[in-house]
């Protein structure tokens, strides 16, 4: 082995000489990555590496140090580390090779995968499959638009989390949270047991993102003022934030002029919401939904470059780890077929095909419209015979995209664009219902799933659609 | 009569308790029969799992940590500020006991993640 040759290859883009091959290559040792990991082993591939940057395994559930985790999987309230622990221990037992503090630079379409560690120095290896698992990061302050000088003390409300959770820093003394997503109000909670006086808590629209519970018991428990249709509109202050001005704003979220209220703080959060961590992926040419901001797959998660799986938050957001994990597992199983069933042992030259070629510039442009159909046609022919999914009406995206089988049940989950009460959501095709639940409520903030059975899956004629009625107003 | 809403699970139904002129607890809008034990408790005794995190004075990483079971809500932040000054050293394991029965409460303070 040329180590010489690993050794000196440095920033550039050429790709190191590839040193190793493995079956299934996870990037990512998140709660997705780990549980498409340990599912591969147990499906009967055991050459398996997972490739995570941080220092150790777990993913954002080591910061996440509340509860609230496993209730469907475990059947008991766990917090994110253990949850994070009793797959890190899975992995573990089996001896499941992963590498930490290595970074992954770089994954092609014809699955050579790069990464870079401290020890290592650059690598490449080509892997029989390669399995998408690194997770989302936060909106950050410049998609938000606040005016006003740029002093310190505005962090990410996860930035924020992993400072006090796991470095025992606090960013401040003094708080206002703009956004009350969840990771938001848990934040509230958490600065204020640490001593620390939130003042507020302003969300934009007039109802809440997060979960009722965490408004009840991350805020109420606390007395922390909900300022619902609220926006942060001048920051103060010239090197560290002194304080800042809020607004109550109108229908159209526009600031109403007289409601200005300034609020003396020493620190702003800021809770907008996370995003899939696709950069990766393009690299690879896997064409992306504008909607979920993920990869577009079918029902084995595969994307439609052949043999990238992915799974978890960099797929679309997941409010509930178990459903992540339930993902990971899938990916798992199909990534592993994909390996036994020979087409990952292409040489990677063969494993180029056209249609990831083609994928690659779909992507390149996913945020017009033209590029959303110019990519469903790509992935059309990239998994010929498929069956798509296409959500009409409230229903604003559904995972996954398209089904390749009928001789397996296939669970959809979507997620819809406003709330509904008493609901009945209908997957169909042509004239023939093939699932059909009532639901009491669906929100955006809360994502759902349909199952629809590989009986009726099989009288399926065409595309599948996947829309909700509510119950006519008498 | 109370309107609250429960915490127990994501689903967080929003409930109403009642208490009749006998004193006995009524307890609606609960999808399932937790929603009325928490209904009644939140009357009674208002109870909460405390997450938090203690130093540990041998490595550069906080040590998560949880009460093993509720304790009243009005000691949750006194019992968090005796957390921000208990030291704890690795190796830990996940149930390790930092801080026993902490605030007379009954409720141990134990590690949620293993530290080698
Ligand atoms: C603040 C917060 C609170 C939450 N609360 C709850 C809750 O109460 N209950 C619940 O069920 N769920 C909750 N969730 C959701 C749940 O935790 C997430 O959906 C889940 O952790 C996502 O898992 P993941 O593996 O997809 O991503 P992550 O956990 O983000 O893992 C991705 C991993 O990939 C690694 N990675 C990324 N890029 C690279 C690269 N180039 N090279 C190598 N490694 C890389 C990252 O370092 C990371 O370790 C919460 C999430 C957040 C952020
Ligand atoms: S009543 Fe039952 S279903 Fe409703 S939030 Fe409470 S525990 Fe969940």
């Amino acid at each position: 082995m040329e180590r010489s040759d690993i050794m000196t290859t440095n920033e550039s883009c050429v790709t190191a000489p590839v040193t190793k091959k493995v079956d299934v290559v996870i990037i990512g040792g998140g709660p997705a990555g780990m549980a498409a990991a340990v599912s591969a082993y147990k499906s009967g591939v055991t050459d398996i590496l997972i490739l995570e940057r941080d220092e150790r395994l777990g993913g954002i559930l080591n910061q996440c140090i509340h509860q609230g985790f496993g209730l469907h999987k475990f059947k008991e309230e766990l917090t994110g580390p253990e949850y994070a622990g009793r797959y890190i221990k899975e992995v573990l037992e089996l001896g499941i090779p992963f590498k930490t503090g290595a970074m992954v630079t770089d994954v092609t379409a014809d699955r050579i995968v790069t990464y870079k560690s401290e020890d290592e120095g650059e690598v490449s290896i080509v892997a029989g499959a390669v399995i998408l698992a690194m997770g989302a990061r936060e909106r950050s302050r410049g998609q938000l638009n606040i005016p006003g000088t740029r002093p310190q003390g505005v962090y990410t409300a996860g930035t924020a989390q992993r400072y006090v959770n796991v470095k025992g820093y606090m960013p401040g003394r003094r708080i206002v949270i703009l956004g009350s997503g969840d990771i938001g109000l848990i934040m509230a909670r958490r600065m204020t047991l640490e001593g620390a006086k939130v003042m507020a808590v302003c969300e934009l629209m007039p109802y809440s993102g997060g979960l009722a519970r965490n408004i009840a018991q991350c805020l109420n428990d606390f007395d922390i003022p909900l300022l619902l249709s609220h926006t942060v509109t001048d920051i103060h202050g010239k090197k560290r934030i002194t304080g800042v001005t809020i607004s109550a704003v109108d229908g159209n979220r526009n600031p109403i002029p007289g409601t200005e209220q300034y609020i003396e703080c020493d620190t702003l959060l800021l809770s907008c919401g996370l995003l899939p961590e696709n950069e990766l992926s393009k690299k690879a040419g896997v064409a992306l939904s504008p909607v979920t901001g993920g990869a577009i797959v079918n029902d084995r998660r595969e994307t439609s470059v052949p043999g990238i799986f992915s799974c978890g938050n960099v797929l679309h957001i997941h409010d509930l780890v178990d459903y992540v994990s339930d993902e990971g597992e899938l990916c798992g199983i199909f990534a592993s077929e994909f390996v036994k069933d020979n087409r990952g042992t292409n040489r990677p030259s063969e494993a180029v095909s056209s249609e990831a070629v083609k994928s690659d510039e779909a992507s390149s442009e996913a945020v017009t419209s033209e590029a959303v159909k110019s990519e469903a046609v790509t992935y059309e022919e990239a998994s010929s015979g498929a069956i798509a999914v296409v959500p009409e009406g409230i229903v604003r995206y559904s995972v996954p995209m398209t089904i390749t089988q009928t001789a397996r049940d296939v669970k959809i989950f979507f997620r819809v664009s406003r709330s509904a009460s008493d609901v009945t959501v209908t997957a169909a095709s042509g004239n023939e219902v093939l699932c059909s639940v009532r639901k009491k409520r669906v929100a955006p903030g809360e994502m759902e799933n349909i199952t629809i059975k590989a009986d009726r899956l099989k009288t399926a004629a065409g595309e599948i659609r996947l829309f909700i009625t509510e119950k006519e107003v008498s | 009569m109370a309107d609250m809403t429960c915490i127990i699970c994501p689903v967080g139904c929003s409930l109403t308790a009642l208490k009749d002129e006998n004193g006995v607890i009524k307890v609606t809008g609960n999808a399932c029969p937790r929603g009325a034990k928490y209904a009644e408790a939140e009357l009674t005794n208002p109870v909460r799992t405390l997450t938090d995190i203690v130093k540990l004075t041998n490595r550069d990483v906080m040590l998560s940590v949880k009460s093993n079971a509720p304790i009243p809500k009005s000691l949750l932040l006194e019992a968090a500020a005796i957390l921000s000054t208990v030291n704890a050293a690795a190796p830990v394991k996940t149930g390790d006991v930092i801080v026993k029965d902490i605030l007379g409460t009954g409720a141990d303070i134990v590690a949620t993640k293993d530290v080698d």
